[in-house]
Formats: C-alpha cells, structure tokens, sequence
C-alpha cells in the first residue's frame, strides 16, 4: 500500500515537468514570431494570472453549487458525521465539512484546495445503498485526495493546460494575421515558423493527454492512501462493485469540468481504458485493491 | 588565504543549515507524536463521558440485566483510578461491557426503538472507531519518528540533539489476540 502512494508522487511531478517545458518552448516560439512586440505576451500573463487567482479563490463553491450539494449538520446524518469524523483523525486532518446531493446515483467527491477549506459531499443513494465498511472506504478515498492536495494540484493542471491553449492560440492567430510583419526572411527562419505551427496545433492535445494521465494517477494513489486509512482496501473495493453497477450516473449534475472530482466518473458509460478518461477504468481500481 | 577561508566558511554554513533542518524536522515529527497521543485522550473522555448517558437509557427497560450495567459503571469508575496498567485493563473492559449492552439490547424491542438509544448507540459505536482511529494515527505518527530518528545519516545527530524512539501503543488485553470464535 504504502509503494503505491510514493510512485504516483514520483510519476505526477515528472508529468508537470512536461506540461512546464511545453508552456516554455511555446512561450519560447511566441517571441520567436513577435520579435520585439512585448506587451502581447505581457498581456498574455496577466490574463493567466487573473485566469489562475478566479479558479482558486471560488472554484469550490461555484462546484458545490454547481452539483446541488447541501451541507448538512450532525443531527442529520449522524453516521455519515462519524465516518468523516473518524477517518479525518486517521488522516490527522482537520474535519471536512459533510455535503449531500439528494440522488439516487452513486457517486462522491472532495473540493478543498487545503485540508483546512474541505469539504466531502456524497449523494443520498450512497448513503442508501452501501454498508459500513464501504462507505468508510469511499470517504477514506475522499479524504486522501483533500489530504494529498489532490485538488489544488488538478486546479493547477486546468490552470496550466488553460495557459498553453492560450499560447498555441496566440500562435496560430500570429500566423493569420501578422504576415507581412517580419523583416527578415530566409528559410531557416520559415522552418522555424513551420515546426512552431505544428507545435502550436499539437500542444493542446498534448497537454490535455498529460492532464487526464494525472488524473488517472492521483485516483490511482487516492485509492491507495484510503486503503492506508482503513487498513482494509476491500471495503472500497467492494463499494466500486457496487458503483460499477450503478444504472444511473448522475450526468444531469456534472459536467466536462468537473467530472475529475468524482470518485467514479459521472459520464460511465466507457468501460475500456481510454486515454481521454479522467478516472482509470473501475475494474482495474478493484484489481489493484484486492492485489493489495 | 583569503579563498581557504571562504571555502572553509561556506563548508561551515552548508554543515549548520543541514543540522538546522534536521533538527526542526525531528521536531515536528516529535509534536506531532505527542498531539496525537492527547487525541487518543479526547476520545476516550467522550466515551467516559456517554456512558452514564446510555446506562440511565437503558436501565429502564433491562431491569433484569443488572450485571451487564454494574459491570459497566464499575469498569467506568477503574478508569481514573489506580496504576496505568489497572487502566489499561478498566478501558477493555468497558470495551467488552458495551459489546455486552448492545447484544443484550437486542432482546428489548422497544428499547432498540427509542430514538435516544438509538443515537447513543450511533454516538458510541462512532465513538469507539475514532479511539481506534486515533490510536493508527498515534502509531502512525510514532512509525515517522522513528523511521526518521534511526536512519543514516539522521540517526547520527538525533541522539546528540535528544530525540530518541517512541513506543507504539500495544494492545494490552491478550483477549484480543487470540483468534476470535464466532459461534452461533
């Protein structure tokens, strides 16, 4: 168990390595064509800056309401209190606070960009339809994410890949329009051009690709680090049974952007692995807690 | 000469930040020890703190069952008295005790129906899983230190600055250990 979490942690840090030297060498082509035009780029920045401080400050709330959670108090759901309660002593974090979306889907996630702001919503068919073991094998998985900093690291990926869609763009845009611009030619330099469109109509693939890949990874370790709060990974695995089976996955709640902060991804209905999936496939999550 | 004493100055600095910050992360990783050993104490405070609670709930109905509760409210009492050891034991019994009320509850209806037994019995059944869950993160936290205090090259300097291993918490009921039978 304990293995699982270290090499995700070396595996998520390569792929930011990735997405830092693609935003680098686009930033590097960008000032190729602009020559000595700096206050584009300068404006580029501070659009991404403004663009970065909005998704960190709200991107919770405007989640939470986004999905219809509610959050409720002990009284309410006193078990549900318990777990979190319990497990967040586990974790040796601050309690989360407890949200509930009224739906019959089976479904859960953690918003929160340090373990002191978080917060756990899980959905009423959740709460119908596991046991106890599963549903501490769910709010475990929960917790890990909070606890690894799980989502201030998906909030920067978005950030980033924003960034080089943005580069590209300006790329491709300088193209169109910024033609008769350049003084010097040669073909030295129209080679130069050509491999900078390429880039710039590839980076975005690219960096999105690297996106999901983390995604998929930071599930991977999240599963792991739960089953290291439980001591005891098949409670969570038998919970995904259970979601695996679930006829109904709450689309009408989610949507492209938040998809990555459920447990199990919302838009279910791929079952093979596929590298435009933001979670790895369920079979394979129950694979690897039962190999533990 | 001048070049000798600088290389010798910055090898000194190099040598004093390093201790620096071993030091402060061993204590960290100490305070986080001992946090974690007082949170086992709220827990246990909260449960010694519901079980007059659930024994005047339950009195009313189980008049029959007198030895479960004075069991109870004995073992409650051994809590705070006497040396760690006879504590040790008193907190197992009340273990043992509360999986004997609640089975014994079983036979009441209308006792497993009232609302207040109801929530006391979800208060101390969560209650007991954030004692175990705090004594994991106790072990936890003891596992980090320790790991930290006996590897090279930290282990050097450790016993130097002061720090040394801290004991896990054990299980002390040797009931416990034994494979537990399940007859029905």
């Amino acid at each position: 168990m304990f293995d699982e979490v270290s090499r995700n942690k070396r595996n998520s840090i390569f792929l930011i390595l990735i997405f830092l030297v693609i935003i680098s060498i686009l930033g590097v082509i960008l000032g190729a064509i602009w020559g000595s035009i700096y206050f584009g780029g300068i404006l580029a920045l501070i659009f991404a800056i403004i663009y970065s401080l909005i998704v960190f400050k709200s991107g919770d709330k405007m989640i939470l309401s986004m999905s219809g959670a509610k959050e409720v108090k002990k009284s309410e759901y006193p078990h549900l209190f318990h777990t979190v309660e319990g497990l967040a002593i586990a974790a040796g974090i601050p309690t989360p606070k407890a949200y509930v979306i009224k739906d019959s889907a089976l479904n859960a996630f953690a918003t929160g960009k340090d373990p002191s702001n978080a917060a756990i919503t899980v959905t009423t068919g959740l709460l119908e339809k596991l046991n106890r073991q599963e549903l501490e094998g769910v709010i475990a998985h929960e917790m890990s994410h909070i606890k690894n900093y799980d989502i201030r690291f998906m909030m920067l990926t978005v950030v980033m890949v924003g960034v080089v869609l943005l580069l590209s763009d300006f790329i491709l845009r300088s193209f169109w329009f910024g033609g008769g611009r350049r003084r010097d030619s040669g073909n030295s330099h129209l080679i130069i051009l050509l491999i900078g469109l390429a880039l710039a109509i590839l980076a975005p693939i690219v960096v999105q690709l690297v996106r999901l890949s983390i995604s998929r990874k930071r599930e991977y370790m999240a599963d792991a680090s739960g089953a290291i709060l439980t001591r005891y990974p098949e409670g969570l695995a038998s919970a995904l049974e259970k979601i695996k089976d679930d006829p109904d996955p709450l689309v009408d709640k989610a949507n492209r952007a938040t998809a990555h902060l459920f447990i199990s991804s919302p838009f279910r209905k791929v079952k093979k692995s596929s590298l435009w999936s933001t979670h790895p496939p369920i079979n394979d999550r129950i694979k690897k807690l039962r190999g533990m | 000469m001048v070049t000798t004493l600088l290389i010798v100055g910055i090898i000194v600095a190099v040598v004093v930040l390093y201790l620096i910050i071993i030091f402060n992360s061993l204590v960290r990783l100490r305070v986080k020890v001992k946090n974690a050993w007082a949170q086992i104490d709220v827990q246990l405070k909260r449960r010694y703190d519901l079980i007059p609670n659930l024994v005047d709930a339950v009195k009313g109905y189980m008049k029959h069952e007198k030895s479960v509760l004075t069991e109870i409210t004995n073992a409650r009492a051994n809590l705070t008295k006497g040396p760690i050891e006879k504590r040790a034991e008193a907190s197992n019994q009340i273990t043992e005790a509360l999986k004997s009320i609640f089975a014994v509850a079983e036979n009441y209806p209308d006792l497993k129906a009232s609302e207040n037994f109801k929530m006391l019995q979800e208060e101390l059944s969560g209650t007991e899983n954030k004692i175990s869950y705090s004594r994991q993160f106790y072990n936890d936290s003891v596992m980090r230190l320790n790991t930290k205090v006996q590897v090279f090259p930290t282990n050097i300097f450790a016993k130097m600055m002061g720090f040394t291993k801290e004991k896990f918490f054990k299980t002390e009921n040797e009931a416990e250990r034994k494979p537990v039978k399940v007859k029905f």
